[in-house]
């Protein structure tokens, strides 16, 4: 009865939001390109879930359009000794049900972080560092930590605060909206899963109000028809424009486009751990004795027979950015000398030859083909190009649902991921890809090629140490040149993500590829 | 009849479990839900303490007899992906399909049959052969396409439609559908139509097909020589003869249309049964795949009967046996 | 054919002359034949005429990609009808997408039709627990989403081609099995049946030769709308990404990889192969159709 009655109501409310069309000047229809698959901020660490609740929700530091951090709901933090970190809260905030914010609500938001049943992946991993949070007063908070760690900052901007009150609210309380109290911008007005979620501005917002008094969210995933949405006039902005519309966007006088730079990068792993790899053939198809992939020279020739720019021109349309490391150079702990690979058939071919494979070798490439942007024709792409040094490339892709367990089950030779960084720093990628596997610690927890240098691994492990942050960044950026230069992964591009705008709009692209309501604008 | 029926109830138990054998299986199979759901950032530990939590770690055949006992009680589960029943979520979602296979099939039916019948009747004429060809392009052209050409057309480019979406939703008789007002009825046609037009062109096949054998049946021969007019020659004897085959078909074509409307509603962001399970595949939501998959074949198992007790009725030389000890 | 209740004219003619002469009878369906014959021998011929082998990832050009009709490449080969996001001659992708599409459609529908009918026959003669079991079976069959079914196997099994014509056949058997057993059902019933029975005719003499061939119609008309139904159902099953492999681009694939590219404008990449699959299949049912009315006994006059 109440889902029936909420669902009348949101259609209701939508249906007179179109009516009312320009007259609702201060109503906003986005269409969104993931599924958005619950409102209980706790229960799965995924994007689209995290875009929405950053309307109603606030972190303790919050990270602007380029993942740098800024306050939140903490005006300061800092590391007290080695084991210590201090936040002080903001005073004066109140969440939408009218109760003040308060430690109390922090430490109630930790507790449930670890508590929510069922979640597939939680946001402990956020929270993990934290042995023990410590009130001091109401507004002043000690996290208490194992030894020394840099990142606390960053964990503190990816997990939400709660009101107190919701601390053993289920799931369900939050898709009812009833245990949705929050201190952001927006609260949740209605909520169709599946279909939509409308939110209704939080008049007592304690930063700057936001200029739309109610955002309809739609969920489209089907890229086409989210372009026909705008087109048609029926929402004012999409996300995840595809690369193939982005011209015809462009030139059409009613719209706009926002692009940004994103934290994703798109690259290959490579298995470096086994001494022979299932798809790496000779010529006639049978397989070779030894991993190619093992020798330095085979790597730098794989890498060096790709045209990135090719790449980017041709199959990104030019909405993509050629990658030479983990993260563009903006970002933090990302290196100055490291320019991506040239693109060089004939430096490839005598590599390949000095390593023994004069004629090449076959092999089979795999990814993704509905996961990142345009990743079939990526690595189709990339397989001609290695077919230009006499490489026999073949291509297998499939969806996300059955390549990613195979991927993490390493049951590929050399395929395409994409890693987006939520810290907005290299520690992230290094950290995930090229550490060292180790269940125990987690380090290389992403590393499917189980690629191993102890010299990165050292490094890296002194700039997880290191609270200084220019002396951090300096390692970090050290320990990618080592990654890199060694071709633990062959790094093809960044993506760039674009919004698509009723003309009149104006959006600041943002890294994390989030899509947020508050930060769009009528232009002046 | 009632013995019958009864029969068949029996069967259809076995069936149930037959399948949920079969679906846990190929559901299975399809690779590990962990590694989508969890967060890229996770390590090791966490991706454990999640397939703890998901109930993953139990052996095979565990995790079925967890389900069967659970759906002995009518619980079939809980989203991995939602954290909620699965069976709220397909109940949630089903009207809207239902609206929109109900909407479809009526339309396909007001189409078809007239303009099969002509066809059937002036096999002859430029009318017919054009409705012939019609037909035919209308099942040529794959759903997907012709779901984005609607869009590109009425939406885009003319206007007169919205692109995707359900509609306002109103409520006659106590009965809660977008089908009640005005802008819903603007939001289903699109998929509607999209979702009928291979239908009505296999309706209007088959039965200018009947109609054709049907004419040259005896005692239709026997009744226009009686002298009966052709509208009741037509109305009584053909109609009635060429409702086999579209029964068959059209009971098929109902549970067919709700199963498959996968496609239409990923494309007009209908927020119905179809979307939801093809998010869930996307998802490896396996709670979800299982109740749907069970849902849809009770579907099937009660139209089916439903078919073969109308198959008696309009034909009463089918003998309505079925098992026989 | 040769039925002894229908008097061939004067002239003697075998069986199959006289087939031919009746189906030439409709212009239209002639003319879809000779189309039909055409796409047959271009999908047979294709790597003879194509001028470029678009399923060799090392002939393709980057560079090359998404040229409208017309238009030359770096060596000077001239892209009558463009090129796909790949640098794929289009032509030359429709050729063995022509190909690929009706050798997945034909043989799935011809693989089905067999087995469907001959559990159909199976379950309406024999009856009693093999007909239970087969007709469960079919429900049970029917119960799945042709979708489901198919990634569920594809998931299982891997991509290919041989892989999509199994997952194809499995869904589609039952449609023909349904179908001819309620046929059957109805026939078995009739005089013309009775009648063999008591000239004490054997069951398998009974069923092919007087209920088969009566059975024959309906099953052209749904024979017709599954090879159709396959070629489309492949193409969607490409379109959530499932199909074929994307460097052996069907017809249907190749529509659903230009799919992408229709709101921008660059119509060719999709339009030209769906009218390719358009009049292949429009083709097809024209020669069903016509063939449906010849098959048919009972249509002689």
């Amino acid at each position: 009865m109440t889902i029936a009655k909420r669902t009348v109501g949101v259609a209701l409310g939508a249906a007179l939001g179109l009516a009312a069309g320009p007259a609702a000047a201060q109503d906003l229809a986005v269409a969104l390109g993931a599924s958005v698959t619950s409102l209980d901020p706790h229960f799965h660490a995924l994007a689209p879930n995290n875009s929405i609740a950053q309307h109603v929700f606030n972190n303790l530091v919050e990270q602007d359009e380029n993942q740098k951090l800024i306050q939140g709901l903490a005006v300061s933090w800092s590391a007290r000794g080695d084991d210590k970190w201090i936040i002080k809260l903001r005073p004066g905030v109140k969440f939408t049900d009218g109760s003040d914010f308060t430690a109390e609500d922090v430490v109630a938001s930790i507790k449930r972080i670890a508590w929510v049943p069922n979640s597939p992946s939680a946001f402990t991993i956020y929270t993990k560092a934290i042995k023990e949070a410590v009130i001091v007063d109401p507004l002043t908070l000690e996290l208490r930590t194992d030894g020394p760690y840099p990142l606390m900052p960053n964990d503190l901007s990816n997990f939400f605060i709660i009101s107190k009150k919701s601390v053993e609210a289920p799931t369900e309380d939050f898709n009812r909206l009833t245990a949705a109290i929050g201190t952001g911008p927006y609260k949740y007005s209605d909520y169709a899963r599946g279909d939509r979620i409308v939110l209704e501005r939080n008049e007592g917002y304690w930063d700057t109000k936001p200029e739309w008094k109610k955002v309809t969210f739609r969920l489209i995933t089907n890229p086409a028809a989210r372009v026909a949405a705008l087109l048609a006039g029926d929402v004012q902005m999409i996300e995840a424009v595809p690369t193939a519309d982005i011209e015809k966007l462009k030139r059409n006088p009613n719209l706009s486009l926002a692009q940004a730079a994103s934290n994703r990068l798109i690259y290959l792993h490579m298995d470096h751990q086994r001494d022979t790899t299932p798809f790496f053939t000779d010529k006639a198809g049978k397989p070779l004795a030894k991993n190619p992939l093992k020798d330095l020279r085979v790597r730098q020739a794989l890498s060096k027979a790709i045209n990135r720019d090719g790449i980017v021109e041709r199959v990104m349309e030019g909405v993509s950015v050629p990658a030479g490391q983990l993260l563009a150079e903006s970002f933090f702990g990302t290196s100055k000398n490291l320019p991506p690979e040239k693109y060089d058939p004939d430096g490839a071919k005598k590599l390949l030859a000095d390593a023994g494979y004069p004629n090449g070798f076959g092999v089979t490439l795999h990814g993704p083909n509905d996961r990142y942007i345009n990743d079939g024709r990526v690595i189709q792409t990339v397989a001609q190009m290695w077919s230009r040094i006499g490489v026999d490339a073949k291509v297998e892709a499939m969806p996300w649902a059955t390549y990613a367990a195979k991927a993490t089950n390493q049951e590929f030779s050399i395929f395409l991921v994409g890693w987006g960084s939520g810290t907005g720093e290299t520690s992230s990628t290094l950290r995930s890809l090229l550490a060292t596997f180790n269940r125990e610690t987690g380090m290389g927890q992403a590393n499917r090629g189980r690629y191993s240098n102890p010299e990165l691994d050292k490094v890296l492990a002194e700039a997880l140490r290191t609270v200084n942050s220019a002396k951090r960044g300096e390692l970090l950026a050290q320990a990618s040149e080592i990654g890199i230069r060694d071709v633990g992964v062959i790094p093809l591009h960044y993506e760039v993500s674009t919004w698509g705008l009723k003309k009149g709009l104006t959006y600041v692209g943002r890294a994390g590829q989030e899509t947020l309501a508050m930060e769009v604008r009528t232009a002046k | 009849m009632t013995v019958f029926i009864v029969r068949r109830l029996m069967q259809s138990v076995v069936i149930l479990l037959v399948m949920s054998v079969i679906v846990f299986l190929g559901v299975f199979a399809i690779g590990n839900p962990v590694d989508i759901l969890i967060s890229p950032d996770a390590d090791q530990l966490e991706r454990e303490r999640a397939i703890r939590a998901l109930g993953l770690d139990l052996p095979l055949w565990e995790q079925y007899f967890v389900f069967l006992k659970n759906a002995a009680v009518g619980d079939l589960g809980r989203s991995f992906v939602f954290n909620e029943p699965a069976l709220r979520l397909i109940f949630e979602r089903m009207p809207a399909t239902l609206e929109l296979a109900f909407t479809a099939v009526v339309l396909s039916l007001i189409v078809g049959i007239p303009l099969g019948l002509y066809a059937g009747l002036r096999p002859q004429t430029v009318t017919s052969k054009g409705i012939m060809a019609g037909s035919i392009v209308g099942f040529s052209l794959p759903t997907f396409w012709q779901g984005l050409m609607f869009i590109m057309v009425f939406a885009v480019m003319l206007g007169w439609l919205p692109s995707t979406g359900r509609g306002q939703i109103g409520s006659f008789l106590g009965i809660k559908s977008s089908l009640f007002t005005q802008d819903g009825l603007a939001h289903v046609i699109l998929p509607a139509v999209n979702l009928a037009l291979g239908n009505a062109a296999l309706i209007i096949r088959l039965t200018r097909a009947g109609v054709r054998e049907t004419l040259l049946q005896d005692y239709v021969k026997f009744a226009r020589a009686k002298g009966l007019s052709s509208r009741r020659v037509v109305g009584v004897h053909v109609l009635k003869n060429i409702l086999i085959p579209l029964v068959t078909v059209v009971g098929l074509e109902i549970a067919g249309l709700i199963a498959f409307a996968v496609v239409t509603e990923s494309i007009f962001a209908w927020p119905g049964m179809g979307k939801l399970i093809i998010d869930s595949i996307n998802q490896l939501d396996r709670p979800v795949m299982v109740a749907y998959l069970m849902m849809i074949v009770l579907l099937f198992i009660i139209i089916n009967l439903i078919v073969d007790v109308l198959y008696s009725v309009i034909d009463p030389r089918v003998r309505l046996q079925d098992v026989k000890g | 054919m040769s039925s002894p209740t229908v008097t061939a004219p004067a002239k003697a003619e075998s069986p199959f002359r006289r087939l031919v002469s009746e189906f030439a009878e409709d212009r239209l369906a002639v003319a879809g034949a000779v189309v039909l014959t055409i796409i047959l021998l271009i999908a047979l011929f294709a790597p003879l005429i194509s001028p470029q082998n678009p399923y060799d990832l090392s002939k393709l050009d980057i560079l090359d990609s998404r040229m409208p009709p017309g238009s030359k490449s770096m060596d000077g080969m001239t892209f009558w009808l463009g090129t796909d996001g790949q640098g794929r001659d289009m032509l030359s992708g429709i050729f063995y997408g022509l190909r690929t599409s009706l050798a997945v459609g034909v043989f799935s529908g011809v693989c089905a039709m067999i087995v469907g009918m001959a559990m159909g026959l199976i379950a309406a003669y024999v009856g009693g627990r093999t007909e239970t079991l087969i007709m469960r079976l079919v429900d049970l069959q029917l119960s799945f989403p042709t979708i489901l079914i198919a990634l569920i196997l594809l998931a299982v099994l891997g991509q290919g081609v041989g892989k999509i014509i199994l997952a194809l056949i499995i869904v589609q058997w039952s449609y023909y099995a349904r179908i001819i057993r309620g046929t059957a059902l109805v026939e078995r019933r009739r005089e013309y049946v009775e009648a063999a029975i008591c000239l004490g005719l054997s069951k398998p003499r009974i069923i092919f030769s007087h209920v088969l061939p009566n059975c024959m119609p309906p099953m052209i008309v749904i024979g017709t709308v599954q090879v159709a139904g396959a070629i489309a159902l492949e193409a969607t099953l490409s379109f959530l990404g499932i199909g074929l492999p994307i460097t052996e681009p069907s017809l249907g694939l190749l529509i659903a990889n230009g799919f992408e590219y229709l709101l921008s404008g660059k119509y060719w990449i999709s339009f030209f192969p769906g009218i390719a699959l358009l009049v292949t299949i429009i083709s097809i049912n024209l020669v069903g159709d016509q063939l449906r009315d010849v098959l048919n006994p009972r249509l002689k006059r």
